[in-house]
């Protein structure tokens, strides 16, 4: 147990600094960038937090973590015990405390926030979550009698893996069904090495492998069984987790050009498909020397500084609005900055041109400006006419959004969506308009976030478990 | 894992692999396709369905070596096992009864087109097949399109069986004779899809075309397979495979097929080389028959 110190004392403790790769070294490998906290950096950050009584940070994480109680467990150095305090609500700390958006949630309530700097509760998170990884102290967690129900969960994303990890532990008997050939969803075909490293993922689905769960990979449900046949099966009820589907190109001229992808293609090839790894796996990737990646949130970034450390001489973020209205988390922004990613804001592309082979060379584009507030709250771009100007480019990633993947929602009668294609649900209770059929996670919400999705999936499990215990059967 | 019952040559470059997948071939309909993984490392690459035995639940490709995971996948013995096999991808082929409908396969194209003329046969059509390949020990399953097929034509473009041409000429002249073809389905290298495409265009008979762009993970998430047909963009997985031929743009398609063909020479090159790889060695003996 660590001494506790006076109040006006813990305020004068600066925030931790994670320690880092250098930009010029890890712009050159695919290794994590922020080596995490070491355990006296994380005894000093636990200090600075004043253990609010009503704390206001807890209001700003979407799952509620109890953020003073894990902290307090840190001063006692059980970081295990911590670790486990967080899993009572959210069960992927050490893949949030790496990639929520804190500075947007928690971080942003904490009542150091306003004077001094909030306490870095992102990367205390990680650092127990860690510690219990590293030193095998992870607990396959008790598991209830069987119930003898079977949950069919479509997709193996944070939501499906959430309500996966909460509904086994009640007994039922669960069995995830995922289209690729790893389980994780974005967590391992979208959000770089760098930034979470596979590994993780994968310990987080062994351990669920352990407490019962049945992975189902090169499953496709649809395609191979549909709902219905799932309940003809005998499945009880079904979660459906299938993530943000069919990406979004800019619809101009010479997208087709052969230089031109997706994001979700960029970052499949390189993170699921280890492109970048060349002495090991045969996936072919375009390289590229001079780089544009098209769009302001996350996945932008992930794409842009992947390029970098594919070989590219100029990578970048072309973004049509400005740096402050970019939605990336303000951390990969940064890390971008460090890494010489050059940012062209207020620009956008508006034709790519190619050589005789199909492959883009140059991309023309257009100067903005900021115009009166559109729909988003945010000021519309509006083009500069005349402003006109040519980039050279031998790459161009799009990583302007997806919408809505149609295939469960295609091959279900009674199925209701929205008119973007999303699932429509009670919030309350993530259940759908078919009984027994519960959804969450970007399918319902449209591109959102790790811990957003794992949220809906705790509500889904715990709605999941009531019907299961107390309601009917659907016909 | 699913496992390889059967793996054999039926030509020079051209191989046969049944895989037990029953729960896919149970759902699966003529002109989808799966997407196999060999192992780990490997590439996903996409197969059509060339035949489906539901009462075993076997899944049948035929494939040609032009790569390395082509031709890792001879390697794969009898018994044997492959890492994956998802599907089945895509739309099935449209099928009704026109009366007479045609089937013309091309090279690897002779395989896919062989479970679409059996439906269309099953759907009461009068079914036309012609089949076509580089020469006469390039060709196979003659003897299955004949089973199938009310009439068929067989051509090989050296003349050294069957007709001498190519399965576009005898399309052409079938037309010119006035036969009551009403649909065509045409599938085989992209230069052969498009002559055919155009014969048909004169006729003004439809036309299906089955594309095959690359592709990653053939669940409408990745959209590199996207194919541009009729000024729209389709994403030929889950879209296609099978496009209205007189629509699609093929110029950009023989474009985009090319866009790794550097990277894959340089994978298929590495793989060769290495003298301590055993599997190099039998693809080896394979590829360059003779050498060591
Ligand atoms: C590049 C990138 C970076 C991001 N960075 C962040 C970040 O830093 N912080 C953050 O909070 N969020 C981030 N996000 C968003 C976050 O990853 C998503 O909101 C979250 O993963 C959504 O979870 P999900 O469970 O709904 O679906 P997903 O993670 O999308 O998983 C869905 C899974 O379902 C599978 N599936 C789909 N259809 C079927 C079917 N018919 N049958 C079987 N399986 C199917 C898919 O293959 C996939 O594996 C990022 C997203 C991307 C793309
Ligand atoms: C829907 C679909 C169905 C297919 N069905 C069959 C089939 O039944 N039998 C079969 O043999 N092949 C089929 N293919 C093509 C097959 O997937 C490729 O030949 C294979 O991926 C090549 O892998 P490789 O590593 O051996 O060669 P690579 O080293 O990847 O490529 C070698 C050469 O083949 C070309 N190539 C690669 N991918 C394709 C492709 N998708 N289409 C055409 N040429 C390609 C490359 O440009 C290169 O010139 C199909 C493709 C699609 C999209
Ligand atoms: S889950 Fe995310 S928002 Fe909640 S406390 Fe942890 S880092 Fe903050
Ligand atoms: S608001 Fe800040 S100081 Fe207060 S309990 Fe939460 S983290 Fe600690
Ligand atoms: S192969 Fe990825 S969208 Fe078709």
């Amino acid at each position: 147990m660590v001494q506790k110190i006076e109040k006006k004392e813990r305020m004068k403790i600066q925030r931790a600094q994670m320690p880092e790769q250098a930009p010029e070294e890890r712009v050159r490998n695919f290794n994590e960038v922020p080596h995490g906290l070491t355990e006296e950096q994380a005894l000093s950050e636990a200090q600075r937090c004043l253990e609010c009584k009503k704390a206001p940070c807890i209001d700003g994480c979407p799952v509620e973590v109890d953020i003073p109680a894990f902290i307090n467990l840190i001063l006692e150095k059980d970081y295990a015990a911590a670790a486990r305090k967080i899993k009572e609500t959210n069960s992927l700390p050490a893949v949030c405390g790496r990639v929520c958006p804190q500075e947007e949630q928690c971080e942003i309530k904490c009542v150091l926030a306003k004077k001094f700097k909030p306490v870095a509760i992102g990367h205390l998170e990680r650092f127990v979550a860690d510690y219990e990884r590293e030193n095998d102290l992870v607990q396959i967690p008790a598991v209830a009698p069987p119930t003898g129900k079977k949950v069919a969960i479509v997709g193996s994303g944070p939501a499906g893996l959430t309500v996966a990890g909460d509904l086994v532990k009640l007994g039922h008997e669960i069995t995830i069904f995922e289209a690729l050939h790893k389980p994780g969803g974005v967590l391992v075909y979208g959000i770089p090495e760098f930034r979470l490293p596979k590994n993780i993922v994968q310990a987080e689905c062994d351990a669920m492998r352990d407490t019962g769960v049945t992975f189902e990979n090169s499953t496709i449900v649809g395609k191979m069984d549909t709902i219905d046949e799932l309940f003809e099966q005998g499945y009880d009820a079904v979660f459906i987790g299938t993530g943000a589907g069919l990406p979004n190109f800019m619809g101009i001229e010479g997208e087709q050009l052969i230089g031109i992808y997706s994001a979700n293609e960029y970052l499949t090839r390189s993170n699921l498909m280890r492109a970048f790894d060349e002495e090991g796996y045969d996936t072919p990737i375009i390289r590229g020397t001079n780089v544009a990646v098209l769009g302001g949130g996350n996945t932008a970034m992930d794409a842009v500084r992947t390029s970098k450390r594919l070989g590219a001489d100029h990578s970048y973020i072309v973004y049509r609005r400005s740096e402050a209205e970019m939605p990336a988390r303000a951390e990969e922004i940064h890390h971008a900055m460090d890494e010489g990613i050059e940012f062209h804001m207020l620009t956008t592309p508006i034709k790519f041109i190619g050589d005789e082979e199909g492959r883009v060379k140059q991309m023309e584009c257009l100067k903005m400006e900021l115009g009166p507030p559109d729909d988003s709250g945010r000021r519309r771009p509006v083009p500069i006419e005349g402003s006109n100007f040519i980039m050279d480019v031998d790459l161009v990633v799009v990583a302007i959004g997806n919408s809505s993947n149609p295939l469960i929602q295609s091959t279900t009668p009674g199925l209701e969506t929205n008119r973007w294609g999303n699932i429509t649900v009670n919030p309350e209770t993530m259940q759908t308009s078919r009984p027994g059929v519960y959804a969450g996670g970007d399918i319902v919400t449209g591109g959102a976030t790790v811990i957003l999705a794992a949220g809906a999936g705790k509500k889904a499990a715990r709605a999941i478990h009531q019907y299961l215990t107390n309601g009917a059967k659907p016909e | 894992m699913p496992r390889v019952v059967d793996n054999v040559q039926i030509g020079p470059m051209t191989w046969k692999m049944r895989v037990e997948v029953p729960r896919l071939v149970a759902k699966a309909k003529a002109g989808q396709f799966v997407i196999i993984r060999v192992n780990e490392s490997g590439e996903r690459v996409p197969m059509s369905i060339a035949g489906l035995n539901k009462d075993e639940g076997l899944l049948t490709i035929i494939y040609q070596v032009v790569g390395k995971t082509s031709a890792l996948m001879t390697t794969v013995e009898g018994g044997g096992e492959i890492s994956d096999c998802v599907g089945p991808l895509g739309v099935a082929s449209h099928v009704e009864n026109w009366g007479t409908a045609c089937v013309v396969g091309g090279g690897i194209g002779i395989a896919p087109v062989y479970p679409i003329a059996q439906a269309y046969k099953e759907a009461g059509n009068k079914v036309i097949s012609i089949i076509g390949a580089r020469s006469k020990e390039n060709l196979f399953y003659e003897k299955e399109h004949g089973e199938v097929a009310d009439e068929l034509h067989v051509c090989t473009d050296d003349g050294s069986y069957g007709h001498a041409g190519f399965v576009s000429d005898v399309l052409d002249k079938l037309l010119k004779d006035g036969a009551p073809i009403k649909m065509v389905m045409a599938i085989g290298p992209v230069p052969m899809m498009r002559v055919v495409t155009r014969v048909t265009k004169e006729y003004e008979v439809p036309t299906w075309v089955s594309l095959n762009p690359l592709m990653v993970d053939g669940t409408g998430m990745c959209g590199g397979c996207r194919v541009t047909v009729g000024g729209e963009t389709k994403f030929a997985c889950v879209d296609g495979p099978d496009f209205d031929g007189h629509a699609v743009d093929f110029d950009i398609l023989t474009k985009r097929l090319n866009a790794y063909k550097e990277q894959e020479r340089r994978a298929m090159k590495k793989f060769l080389d290495d003298p301590h790889c055993r599997l190099a060695e039998s693809v080896r003996q394979f590829t360059y028959p003779g050498t060591k």
